[in-house]
């Protein structure tokens, strides 16, 4: 057991991403798994769940927590699905995201006002959101077929990698960017660790919350715009069931569930973590039940571990 | 001490009330600091000071009376009005973030940032700029030993006193407030804050020192004011009162011997 609390919190996802691509690579030997094809299909498929992950990490920087993220995939895809023939690419995603934006900062607002958990807050828009795409899409998929947006966000690709990667790359080392070398960075994080402290160094608490909430919202959206741009079509159950597989990400990532702390390549590797084992899984012939349990099991053990490795 | 430009008031207190439900913890206080002064502010265990150094910081709002900032009266509601008035506090709980590391608790929410007009907007942060100013300032406080880089909470209590202390002073407030901000720390580095009060008092800083310390507080200060019991019952000129009488006046005996 020595061996697994010495492992740090943040070091932690890239052991078990070496570890479980070396023992699919050798179970899986006369299998796809270790091509090219395969791995980028893996970037492709896990691209607009990174997308999410990356955005909750703001959420929870400012140690709240941010539940209505899936449902507001499905929205934004379903707005902009339904926005495109008309208006084109450029209305059509500026809207979705905007409306991410908004609706992550009522949350915040709305738990700040109130006083209640972001948890609860969310739980009630994610419920609201998810009746709401039903009703909106008739239960029906809007298929896309505007070109520019299908290669903005979706099947495209630049130098032989798909255009999703690039999506990847540049948020992750964006978001890096706020929370290593900006002053937002630095407020969100006190926020989340010491809100008091925070206040009393002249820092805008509420303020700084709802503009992580706000973009944790804004950042589901775009997600949203990726999953429509790569299903080329939208549904109602676009991003829903990817809440747990984000949340379970982030933790295994090294990012604090309580606030305070992220990670932001570990979030990115946490993602692709869940989806080399969900490849490895399928490709080994387990269910998608399989896979399911896998996530829970997963997200209790990171949790587990990066609490002992801090409190060390 | 250096009084300038007429002995230009910092902060005026006039009859300041605060209560909490119904227990009065501020029962009328009134004082006045001038510019450059340093002036301590003496009690007993629940006086009623730091709940007086909250409402100077914005953390409480008065029930009633008035705070004066150079000569206007100011609604101070918030930490960041507060700050913008030029008042840095110095908390008794020290208000640092045990999770960041030394400089990022320095420069927090007065970060320095880079020198291009464009990453200036966006927030850029100039780490290298922070931390040579952070050394600095710890050099002259011969307290060069904290490393910068590691979190707060690998600190000593003295340490991250002297910490809290030196945020204030980067902060260029015109006017600090501190609530014991020795009460931690060794014989060397008490002396070493004190060098440092006085160099800031020279510069016109206006300061405000709670301390159970009257040793330091005779050496140190031009005046004290006495709380007790929530009403300020004496504004003395250190120099005219020796420690016992301090003592007595803290305690509410012989209240009206000295009162200004
Ligand atoms: N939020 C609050 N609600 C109710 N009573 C309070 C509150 N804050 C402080 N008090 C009471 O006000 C009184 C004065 O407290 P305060 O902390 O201002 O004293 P102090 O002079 O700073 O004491 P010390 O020297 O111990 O720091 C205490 O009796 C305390 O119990
Ligand atoms: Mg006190």
């Amino acid at each position: 057991m020595s061996s697994v609390t010495q492992v740090t919190a943040k070091a932690l996802v890239y052991y078990a991403f070496v570890l479980t691509v070396v023992i699919f690579t050798f179970v899986l030997h006369n299998s796809a798994f270790f091509s090219v094809e395969n791995w980028l299909n893996i970037a492709r498929q896990t691209a607009p769940v990174v997308i999410m992950a990356i955005g909750l990490n703001f959420a929870l920087s400012v140690g709240m927590l941010d539940l209505s993220i899936g449902a507001v995939v499905a929205l934004s895809g379903l707005v902009a699905a339904m926005l495109l023939p008309d208006y084109g690419v450029m209305i059509a995603s500026v809207v979705a995201l905007s409306l991410g934006g908004a609706i992550g900062a009522f949350n915040g607002y709305l738990s700040l006002r109130l006083a209640i958990p972001s948890l609860i807050v969310t739980l009630g828009t994610m419920v609201f959101l998810s009746g709401f795409v039903r009703y909106l899409s008739g239960l029906e998929s809007i298929p896309i077929l505007n070109k520019p947006f299908l290669i903005l966000f979706g099947g495209g690709s630049l130098f032989g990698l798909p255009s999703l990667l690039f999506w990847v790359i540049g948020i992750a080392a964006c978001v890096y960017c706020i929370f290593n070398y900006l002053q937002l960075g630095r407020r969100l994080l006190a926020t989340g660790a010491n809100s008091n402290a925070a206040q009393a160094m002249g820092v805008d608490t509420d303020k700084i919350r709802i503009i992580a909430m706000s973009l944790s919202g804004m950042f589901a959206a775009l997600a949203g715009l990726l999953y429509a741009g790569r299903m080329q079509s939208a549904r109602y159950t676009l991003g829903e069931s990817e809440l747990i597989t984000v949340i379970a990400a982030v933790a295994i990532g090294g990012g604090s569930l309580m606030g305070g702390q992220v990670s932001i390549w570990g979030t990115v590797l946490g993602v692709w973590l869940i989806g080399v084992l969900n490849n490895g899984l399928i490709l080994s012939g387990f269910s998608s039940n399989a896979q399911m349990m896998m996530k829970g099991i997963i997200l209790v053990v990171a949790v587990g571990i990066t609490y002992r490795a801090r409190k060390s | 001490m250096i009084r300038t430009a007429l002995d230009q008031i910092a902060i005026q207190v006039v009859d300041l009330h605060k209560y909490f439900d119904d227990a009065a913890v501020l029962r009328g206080v009134d004082f006045t600091v001038h510019r450059g002064e340093v002036v301590a502010l003496l009690g007993d265990n629940g006086a009623g000071k730091s709940t007086l150094v909250n409402c100077i910081a914005g953390k409480l709002l008065p029930t009633r009376g008035e705070i004066q900032i150079m000569g206007s009266s100011h609604i101070i509601n918030s930490p960041h009005k507060a700050q913008k008035l030029g008042i840095s506090v110095v908390y008794q709980d020290l208000a640092l973030i045990k999770e960041m590391t030394v400089v990022e608790n320095l420069f927090l929410n007065r970060e320095i940032k880079h020198r291009n007009q464009f990453l200036k907007r966006l927030g850029w942060l100039d780490k290298k700029a922070m931390r040579q100013r952070a050394k600095k300032l710890l050099r002259r406080l011969g307290s060069e030993n904290i490393e910068l880089e590691i979190p707060v909470s690998k600190l000593s209590g003295g340490q991250q006193q002297i910490v809290a202390l030196v945020r204030s002073v980067i902060s260029g407030a015109d006017i600090i407030v501190m609530d014991e901000p020795t009460a931690a720390l060794g014989n060397e580095q008490c002396n070493q804050v004190i060098e440092l009060i006085r160099l800031l008092s020279t510069q016109g800083v206006t300061i405000i020192l709670i301390s159970h310390n009257l040793g330091q507080v005779t050496k140190l200060c031009d005046r004290a004011v006495v709380l007790c019991e929530g009403q300020t019952v004496a504004d003395v000129a250190v120099k005219e009162v020796d420690q016992l009488a301090l003592l007595a006046l803290m305690s509410g005996v012989e209240p009206n011997r000295f009162s200004a």
